[in-house]
Protein backbone atom coordinates (compact mmCIF):
# COMPACT_ATOMS: atom_id res chain seq x y z
CA UNK A 1 0.00 0.00 0.00
CA UNK A 2 1.33 3.39 -0.56
CA UNK A 3 -0.15 6.87 0.22
CA UNK A 4 0.65 8.45 -3.32
CA UNK A 5 -2.25 8.39 -5.76
CA UNK A 6 -2.14 6.49 -8.84
CA UNK A 7 -1.29 8.95 -12.26
CA UNK A 8 -4.93 7.87 -13.26
CA UNK A 9 -6.91 9.49 -9.70
CA UNK A 10 -4.29 12.82 -10.44
CA UNK A 11 -5.58 13.16 -13.78
CA UNK A 12 -9.08 12.99 -12.55
CA UNK A 13 -8.43 15.47 -9.84
CA UNK A 14 -6.70 18.01 -12.06
CA UNK A 15 -9.51 17.91 -14.22
CA UNK A 16 -12.51 18.17 -11.71
CA UNK A 17 -11.91 21.67 -10.45
CA UNK A 18 -12.69 23.30 -13.69
CA UNK A 19 -15.57 20.84 -14.72
CA UNK A 20 -16.67 22.46 -11.18
CA UNK A 21 -16.42 25.99 -12.05
CA UNK A 22 -18.24 25.52 -15.46
CA UNK A 23 -20.95 24.03 -14.03
CA UNK A 24 -21.32 26.41 -11.69
CA UNK A 25 -20.89 29.09 -14.08
CA UNK A 26 -24.23 27.65 -16.01
CA UNK A 27 -26.01 27.02 -12.89
CA UNK A 28 -27.62 30.17 -13.26
CA UNK A 29 -28.78 29.32 -16.63
CA UNK A 30 -30.21 26.14 -16.09
CA UNK A 31 -31.78 27.16 -13.37
CA UNK A 32 -34.08 30.40 -15.86
CA UNK A 33 -34.82 26.98 -17.84
CA UNK A 34 -35.93 24.79 -15.40
CA UNK A 35 -38.02 27.39 -13.87
CA UNK A 36 -39.75 29.04 -16.97
CA UNK A 37 -40.88 24.95 -17.46
CA UNK A 38 -41.51 23.94 -14.37
CA UNK A 39 -43.14 26.78 -12.97
CA UNK A 40 -42.42 26.10 -9.20
CA UNK A 41 -38.69 27.68 -7.81
CA UNK A 42 -38.41 24.62 -5.59
CA UNK A 43 -39.02 21.86 -8.45
CA UNK A 44 -36.42 23.80 -10.20
CA UNK A 45 -33.78 23.55 -8.32
CA UNK A 46 -34.40 19.92 -7.24
CA UNK A 47 -34.09 19.13 -11.09
CA UNK A 48 -30.69 21.65 -11.64
CA UNK A 49 -29.80 20.09 -8.40
CA UNK A 50 -30.41 16.56 -9.85
CA UNK A 51 -28.49 17.51 -13.25
CA UNK A 52 -25.29 19.26 -11.47
CA UNK A 53 -24.97 15.97 -10.02
CA UNK A 54 -25.54 13.64 -13.05
CA UNK A 55 -23.24 15.88 -14.58
CA UNK A 56 -20.92 15.11 -11.72
CA UNK A 57 -21.30 11.50 -11.57
CA UNK A 58 -21.58 11.03 -15.25
CA UNK A 59 -18.42 12.91 -16.26
CA UNK A 60 -16.25 10.26 -17.70
CA UNK A 61 -19.44 9.40 -20.51
CA UNK A 62 -18.73 13.24 -21.84
CA UNK A 63 -17.56 12.28 -25.29
CA UNK A 64 -16.78 15.73 -26.07
CA UNK A 65 -19.49 15.76 -29.52
CA UNK A 66 -21.05 18.74 -28.28
CA UNK A 67 -20.13 21.61 -25.75
CA UNK A 68 -19.52 20.37 -22.44
CA UNK A 69 -22.49 22.79 -21.25
CA UNK A 70 -24.49 21.64 -24.39
CA UNK A 71 -24.36 17.99 -22.51
CA UNK A 72 -25.40 19.47 -19.50
CA UNK A 73 -28.25 20.83 -20.59
CA UNK A 74 -29.40 18.00 -22.23
CA UNK A 75 -29.54 16.43 -19.11
CA UNK A 76 -31.41 18.90 -17.46
CA UNK A 77 -33.90 18.51 -20.02
CA UNK A 78 -34.38 14.74 -18.89
CA UNK A 79 -34.39 15.58 -15.57
CA UNK A 80 -37.21 18.17 -16.01
CA UNK A 81 -38.91 14.83 -17.53
CA UNK A 82 -38.22 12.93 -14.72
CA UNK A 83 -40.06 15.37 -12.25
CA UNK A 84 -42.81 15.82 -14.62
CA UNK A 85 -43.59 12.17 -14.65
CA UNK A 86 -43.47 12.10 -10.74
CA UNK A 87 -45.77 15.33 -10.77
CA UNK A 88 -48.10 12.87 -12.66
CA UNK A 89 -47.72 9.51 -10.64
CA UNK A 90 -48.21 11.84 -7.78
CA UNK A 91 -51.75 13.69 -9.35
CA UNK A 92 -50.37 16.64 -8.75
CA UNK A 93 -50.41 17.77 -12.61
CA UNK A 94 -53.64 19.80 -13.04
CA UNK A 95 -56.21 17.82 -15.33
CA UNK A 96 -55.91 19.48 -19.05
CA UNK A 97 -59.48 20.88 -19.43
CA UNK A 98 -59.47 22.89 -22.86
CA UNK A 99 -62.83 24.68 -22.68
CA UNK A 100 -61.75 26.99 -19.70
CA UNK A 101 -59.88 29.77 -21.56
CA UNK A 102 -61.33 30.43 -25.25
CA UNK A 103 -62.44 33.94 -23.91
CA UNK A 104 -58.87 35.36 -24.37
CA UNK A 105 -58.48 33.90 -27.77
CA UNK A 106 -62.16 34.74 -29.13
CA UNK A 107 -61.43 38.59 -28.19
CA UNK A 108 -58.73 37.96 -31.05
CA UNK A 109 -60.95 37.44 -33.64
CA UNK A 110 -64.49 39.10 -34.94
CA UNK A 111 -67.31 36.87 -34.55
CA UNK A 112 -66.97 36.16 -38.57
CA UNK A 113 -63.55 35.34 -37.56
CA UNK A 114 -61.44 37.95 -38.95
CA UNK A 115 -58.67 39.38 -36.90
CA UNK A 116 -59.98 41.92 -34.43
CA UNK A 117 -58.25 45.38 -34.94
CA UNK A 118 -56.58 45.44 -31.92
CA UNK A 119 -55.27 41.79 -31.64
CA UNK A 120 -54.34 42.17 -35.86
CA UNK A 121 -50.08 40.92 -36.18
CA UNK A 122 -47.68 43.64 -36.95
CA UNK A 123 -44.27 43.07 -37.48
CA UNK A 124 -41.87 42.55 -34.83
CA UNK A 125 -38.87 44.27 -36.77
CA UNK A 126 -36.12 42.36 -38.01
CA UNK A 127 -36.15 38.91 -36.80
CA UNK A 128 -32.37 38.90 -36.29
CA UNK A 129 -32.16 41.34 -34.05
CA UNK A 130 -35.32 40.89 -32.48
CA UNK A 131 -33.77 37.68 -31.03
CA UNK A 132 -30.43 39.05 -30.05
CA UNK A 133 -31.90 41.12 -27.72
CA UNK A 134 -32.20 40.33 -24.48
CA UNK A 135 -35.12 42.48 -23.74
CA UNK A 136 -37.46 40.38 -26.26
CA UNK A 137 -36.67 37.43 -24.38
CA UNK A 138 -37.50 38.96 -21.32
CA UNK A 139 -40.88 39.74 -22.77
CA UNK A 140 -41.18 36.26 -23.74
CA UNK A 141 -40.43 34.96 -20.07
CA UNK A 142 -43.05 37.40 -18.86
CA UNK A 143 -45.95 36.46 -21.40
CA UNK A 144 -45.34 32.71 -20.56
CA UNK A 145 -45.96 33.23 -17.09
CA UNK A 146 -49.05 34.40 -17.88
CA UNK A 147 -50.39 31.15 -19.87
CA UNK A 148 -52.22 29.00 -17.89
CA UNK A 149 -50.07 26.32 -16.23
CA UNK A 150 -51.65 23.25 -18.50
CA UNK A 151 -51.07 25.49 -21.61
CA UNK A 152 -47.31 26.47 -21.13
CA UNK A 153 -46.19 23.01 -19.91
CA UNK A 154 -47.32 21.34 -23.48
CA UNK A 155 -46.02 24.72 -25.18
CA UNK A 156 -42.94 24.29 -23.67
CA UNK A 157 -42.74 20.50 -23.53
CA UNK A 158 -43.14 21.31 -27.82
CA UNK A 159 -41.11 24.44 -28.42
CA UNK A 160 -38.94 24.78 -25.29
CA UNK A 161 -38.05 20.76 -24.76
CA UNK A 162 -38.41 19.84 -28.29
CA UNK A 163 -40.35 17.11 -28.05
CA UNK A 164 -43.16 16.13 -30.78
CA UNK A 165 -46.53 16.43 -29.71
CA UNK A 166 -46.70 12.39 -30.38
CA UNK A 167 -43.88 11.97 -27.39
CA UNK A 168 -46.41 14.90 -25.55
CA UNK A 169 -49.52 12.75 -25.80
CA UNK A 170 -47.19 9.34 -24.39
CA UNK A 171 -45.91 11.99 -21.46
CA UNK A 172 -49.14 13.85 -20.57
CA UNK A 173 -51.79 10.78 -21.79
CA UNK A 174 -53.70 13.17 -23.68
CA UNK A 175 -54.79 12.62 -27.48
CA UNK A 176 -53.04 14.11 -30.16
CA UNK A 177 -55.91 16.32 -30.99
CA UNK A 178 -56.09 17.61 -27.79
CA UNK A 179 -52.56 18.53 -27.86
CA UNK A 180 -53.13 20.48 -31.22
CA UNK A 181 -55.66 22.50 -29.81
CA UNK A 182 -53.64 23.37 -26.62
CA UNK A 183 -50.65 24.31 -28.87
CA UNK A 184 -52.35 27.05 -30.94
CA UNK A 185 -54.35 28.55 -28.26
CA UNK A 186 -50.64 28.86 -26.60
CA UNK A 187 -48.98 30.39 -29.80
CA UNK A 188 -52.25 32.75 -30.20
CA UNK A 189 -51.75 33.93 -26.66
CA UNK A 190 -48.10 34.31 -26.67
CA UNK A 191 -47.83 36.19 -30.02
CA UNK A 192 -50.62 38.85 -28.83
CA UNK A 193 -48.94 39.35 -25.50
CA UNK A 194 -45.50 39.35 -27.28
CA UNK A 195 -47.15 41.80 -29.94
CA UNK A 196 -48.11 43.96 -26.87
CA UNK A 197 -44.89 43.74 -24.58
CA UNK A 198 -42.41 44.02 -27.04
CA UNK A 199 -43.96 46.61 -29.45
CA UNK A 200 -44.90 48.45 -26.78
CA UNK A 201 -41.30 49.15 -25.48
CA UNK A 202 -39.88 49.45 -28.75
CA UNK A 203 -41.97 52.97 -29.24
CA UNK A 204 -41.41 53.64 -25.43
CA UNK A 205 -37.60 53.90 -26.46
CA UNK B 1 -63.92 30.44 -47.34
CA UNK B 2 -62.02 30.05 -44.67
CA UNK B 3 -61.45 32.73 -42.05
CA UNK B 4 -58.45 34.55 -40.24
CA UNK B 5 -59.57 32.31 -36.68
CA UNK B 6 -59.31 28.94 -38.83
CA UNK B 7 -56.62 29.88 -40.76
CA UNK B 8 -54.22 30.24 -37.42
CA UNK B 9 -55.01 26.93 -36.47
CA UNK B 10 -53.74 25.55 -39.70
CA UNK B 11 -50.36 27.66 -38.81
CA UNK B 12 -50.16 26.20 -35.92
CA UNK B 13 -50.88 22.64 -36.48
CA UNK B 14 -47.87 23.01 -39.07
CA UNK B 15 -45.26 23.67 -37.40
CA UNK B 16 -46.74 19.93 -35.37
CA UNK B 17 -47.52 18.06 -38.31
CA UNK B 18 -47.66 18.04 -42.16
CA UNK B 19 -50.50 19.36 -43.45
CA UNK B 20 -52.55 17.21 -46.01
CA UNK B 21 -52.79 18.57 -49.61
CA UNK B 22 -56.49 20.13 -48.87
CA UNK B 23 -55.63 22.00 -45.92
CA UNK B 24 -52.26 23.39 -46.76
CA UNK B 25 -54.18 24.23 -50.70
CA UNK B 26 -56.81 26.23 -48.23
CA UNK B 27 -53.67 27.57 -45.37
CA UNK B 28 -51.82 28.91 -48.53
CA UNK B 29 -54.58 30.27 -50.31
CA UNK B 30 -56.00 32.57 -47.29
CA UNK B 31 -52.58 33.62 -46.82
CA UNK B 32 -52.02 35.44 -50.19
CA UNK B 33 -54.58 37.47 -49.60
CA UNK B 34 -54.49 38.53 -45.84
CA UNK B 35 -51.74 40.70 -44.74
CA UNK B 36 -52.21 40.28 -41.12
CA UNK B 37 -51.95 36.47 -41.19
CA UNK B 38 -48.28 36.31 -43.74
CA UNK B 39 -47.48 38.36 -40.25
CA UNK B 40 -48.55 35.69 -37.52
CA UNK B 41 -47.54 32.73 -39.59
CA UNK B 42 -44.29 34.66 -39.95
CA UNK B 43 -44.19 34.82 -35.85
CA UNK B 44 -45.48 31.20 -35.10
CA UNK B 45 -42.67 29.71 -37.25
CA UNK B 46 -40.04 32.08 -35.79
CA UNK B 47 -41.60 31.18 -32.31
CA UNK B 48 -41.41 28.17 -33.22
CA UNK B 49 -37.97 27.99 -34.87
CA UNK B 50 -36.09 30.55 -32.01
CA UNK B 51 -37.69 29.70 -28.47
CA UNK B 52 -35.77 26.14 -27.86
CA UNK B 53 -32.47 27.54 -29.96
CA UNK B 54 -32.24 30.16 -27.56
CA UNK B 55 -31.32 28.39 -24.61
CA UNK B 56 -29.38 25.80 -26.98
CA UNK B 57 -27.28 28.94 -28.27
CA UNK B 58 -26.58 30.37 -24.89
CA UNK B 59 -25.33 26.94 -23.68
CA UNK B 60 -23.07 26.98 -27.14
CA UNK B 61 -21.56 30.07 -26.25
CA UNK B 62 -20.57 29.74 -23.17
CA UNK B 63 -16.59 30.52 -22.99
CA UNK B 64 -15.42 27.16 -21.67
CA UNK B 65 -13.15 27.32 -18.65
CA UNK B 66 -10.35 25.06 -20.07
CA UNK B 67 -10.30 25.64 -23.76
CA UNK B 68 -9.07 22.08 -24.29
CA UNK B 69 -11.91 21.40 -27.53
CA UNK B 70 -14.45 20.61 -24.94
CA UNK B 71 -15.92 24.33 -25.44
CA UNK B 72 -18.52 26.09 -26.95
CA UNK B 73 -17.30 25.48 -30.80
CA UNK B 74 -18.99 21.72 -30.63
CA UNK B 75 -21.62 22.48 -32.40
CA UNK B 76 -24.96 19.80 -32.99
CA UNK B 77 -27.46 19.43 -35.75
Amino acid sequence: MTDEPSPKDDAALAASPTRMERLAAVRPRLLSFARLHLRDNALAEDAVQEALMAAIEKDASFAGRSGYETWVFGILKYKILDVMRFQKRQGRLQPLDDESDDDAIDRQFQENGRWQDHARPASWGDPDQVFENEHFWQVFDACMITLPDNTARVFSLRELMGLSTEEICRELDIRENNCWVILHRARLKLRACLQKGWLKEETAR
Amino acid sequence: MMMCKEATRLMSLKQDRRLTFQESISLRFHLTMCGACRQCDHQFSLLHHRAGKRFEAEFEEMPGGDGAGTGGSGRRE
